[in-house]
């Protein structure tokens, strides 16, 4: 069990800018999921972290120990790859036991280790075979096993379930959670998997072009993002968005294309605002109602369908709403077909408002 | 009417494997031209190897392709033991045992330290590894005539200008360039997550090496092999220039035979010394042709 800290990172690969500045503190035994789009620094902040990358600038804390300058191995990390990273030519045993003889571990200790990580992720029956005769799914537990067995204070996986298919994804995924559960570690998780990054967090770091945007419990991720950024990222299918400008005289409404919105109930963030000033208002598909319970919403519309989209559990319909596409979710029974008209109707005190510039939230 | 027109497609279906005829137009120009070049380079091998058997009063008729009426094997126990090449008269077996001795150390040790050099420049970006790469490749194209005679004064320096051991430096630092990037090519195709699991696996630089990199690289080795002991066993130029008349190299040696001036010339014992030199490269390329092929395709050409 340990704590990471993360302060004022930089890392350039020479000219390109990949990490500016970063801060993270991470306390022990939580489960830090690293969300971003491609391209924006996770991999690379992870090896940092792991000791891989020599970083430009900042520290490195684990377990209250400066570890900017330390070896991988004097770390106390684990890390599992995207691809797997086992080695051929070794069994599963071999593999499992590689780290503990390079740490100079007793041929009995390391008979131990290795089965208890054995009975832990179910590989016992493997531990004979070379890696090229394992499916993906048990090639990633034995990758997971490589770093249960030499008992680090922290996990570091970098995308470990996105070569595998939809199903196998989900079982492992469950199983990540459970052992988070038994170990108790600090893990640390990359994935561009919206679900994988809500189900397995305690908290989830989002990056846009190597600075975190939003550190925070994956519920108020998802209920407040902080910016626009978050909020297009966050949620599937993504979130309606409508340029518009605050009215009234308190800038306690909106206005697009000349409808006015009432933002009663909606809680204003901090940000100072006035009348005619741009904003942009988001509603998720999943926050609007349609038919009858419409009627009782502070904000109702008509909206006529163009486009059906059936998901089995849910149809996701669009329509147009001020000029715009709009698009919300309704029960996958329901029976619609194109040119219906619905009545429909949200909440703006659950909506999202932003700034028009700055895209913060307002 | 419409009947007809449906039995000729239900015959016409096609179904199964595509036909393929064997005689046809684009089959026989293809193996045709295959055979031709076959016979291209089969035919002068063929003519040694005739030549070898026959005696010379049978050569001296003159017709190089006729299979010989007496096989015997004098002219390649001549070669083999008792031609004469300036002072000595043992024949090549002194040469062989000369470029054995040239060729083993010249190999192991060349390859060693280009492996080594390879994965190095691959996996650990050390400082300055680019400036040493480039000088590397630059040293690839640098004529070897350009840098015999500052080798010959280095050498000498040394104290192991015409030794065995002088020449196998030398055949060890002109097969470095090629070699390394060889390694480094191939070992850059191994996927840097492996290196990178092994690092905090706790492995060092050796470990990492012996214990991970070399159980992947059997093709790229042998590759390496092959390349250096032709190379070496078929050099001439440094073995001449770099190593005296006792300890010349079969190549060198198989030279002074062929061009000795005094006598009569000896067709049957020269086509028999020629394929005895060349014996051990053509064994290299049968046993390991398959190694071989499977190397180069494994990312020893990529890069
Ligand atoms: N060795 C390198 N040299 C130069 N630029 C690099 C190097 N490695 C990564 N980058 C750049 O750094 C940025 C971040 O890369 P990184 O691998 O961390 O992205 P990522 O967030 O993990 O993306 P993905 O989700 O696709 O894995 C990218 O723009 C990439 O082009
Ligand atoms: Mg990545």
């Amino acid at each position: 069990m340990a704590n990471v800290s993360v302060k004022n990172l930089v890392l350039n690969f020479g000219s390109v800018e990949v990490l500016r500045d970063l801060n993270i503190e991470i306390p022990s035994g939580e489960f830090l999921v690293l969300l971003g789009a491609s391209g924006c620094g996770k991999s690379t902040l992870l090896n940092c972290i792991a000791g891989l990358l020599d970083i430009t600038e900042g520290q490195i804390f684990i377990g209250d120990k400066n570890v900017t300058w330390s070896e991988p191995k004097d770390r106390d990390i684990g890390m599992v790859f995207q691809s797997y990273a086992l080695y051929p030519q070794m069994t599963v045993e071999g593999n499992l036991s590689f780290g503990l003889k390079n740490a100079g571990l007793g041929k009995q200790d390391i008979e131990q280790r290795i089965a208890r990580a054995a009975e832990i992720l179910q590989i016992e029956p493997l531990l004979k075979r070379k890696p090229s005769a394992l499916s993906g799914g048990q090639r990633q537990r034995v990758a997971i096993g490589r770093a249960l067995v030499r008992d680090v204070d922290v996990f570091l996986f970098d995308e470990p379930l996105s070569n595998l298919d939809a199903k196998l994804r989900a079982d492992l995924r469950v199983e990540i959670k459970r052992l988070h559960q038994t170990l108790k570690n600090t893990m640390i998780y990359v994935t561009h998997d919206q679900i994988e990054a809500m189900t397995l967090a305690d908290r989830i770091a989002i990056m846009k072009q190597g600075i975190v945007q939003q550190l925070d419990t994956p519920y108020a991720i998802y209920n407040s993002p902080v910016n626009k950024y978050v909020a297009g990222f966050i949620g599937s299918p993504e979130m309606n968005f409508f340029d518009g400008k605050l009215a009234g005289a308190k800038a306690d409404g909106f206005e697009v294309e000349g409808k006015k919105i009432s933002l009663k109930g909606y809680d204003f963030a901090d940000a100072p605002r006035q009348a005619g000033q741009g904003a942009c208002l988001g509603v998720r598909p999943e926050q609007v109602v349609v038919g009858s319970a419409a009627k009782a919403m502070p904000v109702k519309a008509k909206a006529t369908v163009e486009l059906v989209e059936p998901m089995g559990a849910d149809t996701l319909v669009w329509s147009n709403f001020a000029g715009k596409p709009f698009r919300f979710l309704m029960e996958g029974t329901a029976q619609i077909g194109i040119g219906d008209k619905l009545d429909i109707g949200f909440d703006p005190a659950k909506a999202n408002l932003f700034d028009a510039e700055t895209e913060l939230r307002l | 009417m419409a009947d007809a027109t449906l039995n000729v497609g239900q015959l016409g279906e096609p179904s199964g494997t595509k036909p393929k005829r064997t005689f046809s137009r684009r089959n026989i120009i293809l193996y045709g031209t295959l055979i031709v070049i076959a016979m291209y380079y089969l035919l002068p091998l063929y003519v040694m190897v005739v030549t070898s058997l026959k005696g010379m009063p049978e050569i001296r008729l003159g017709n190089i392709f006729a299979p010989p009426v007496e096989i015997t094997f004098e002219p390649w126990a001549k070669a083999w033991a008792t031609a004469c090449t300036g002072l000595n008269c043992d024949g090549l077996s002194r040469g062989f045992w000369n470029s054995v001795q040239i060729t083993i150390p010249s190999v192991i040790i060349s390859i060693a330290i280009a492996s080594v050099n390879g994965y190095a420049l691959a996996n650990w970006r050390f400082k300055g590894a680019d400036v040493f790469f480039t000088i590397l490749i630059f040293g690839a194209f640098i004529p070897y005539q350009v840098m015999l005679y500052p080798m010959v004064i280095l050498l000498r320096e040394m104290g192991i200008y015409g030794t065995l051991t002088g020449l196998v430096i030398v055949h060890t630092i002109f097969g470095m360039p090629i070699l390394t990037l060889l390694f480094r090519n191939y070992f850059t195709s191994i996927p840097e997550e492996l290196f990178k699991a092994a690092r905090v696996d706790g492995a060092g630089f050796w470990s990492i090496y012996l214990k991970i990199m070399l159980p992947m690289s059997l093709p790229i080795f042998v590759v390496a092999m092959i390349l250096q002991i032709t190379g070496i066993w078929n050099d001439f130029l440094f073995g001449v220039v770099y190593t005296k008349p006792d300890i010349y190299p079969m190549t060198v040696q198989l030279n002074n035979i062929v061009n000795s001036v005094q006598g009569v010339k000896e067709y049957n014992v020269n086509m028999a010394a020629t394929i005895l030199t060349g014996l051990v490269p053509l064994t290299v390329y049968f046993i390991s042709g398959k190694l071989f092929v499977r190397g180069i395709a494994a990312g020893a050409v990529k890069g």
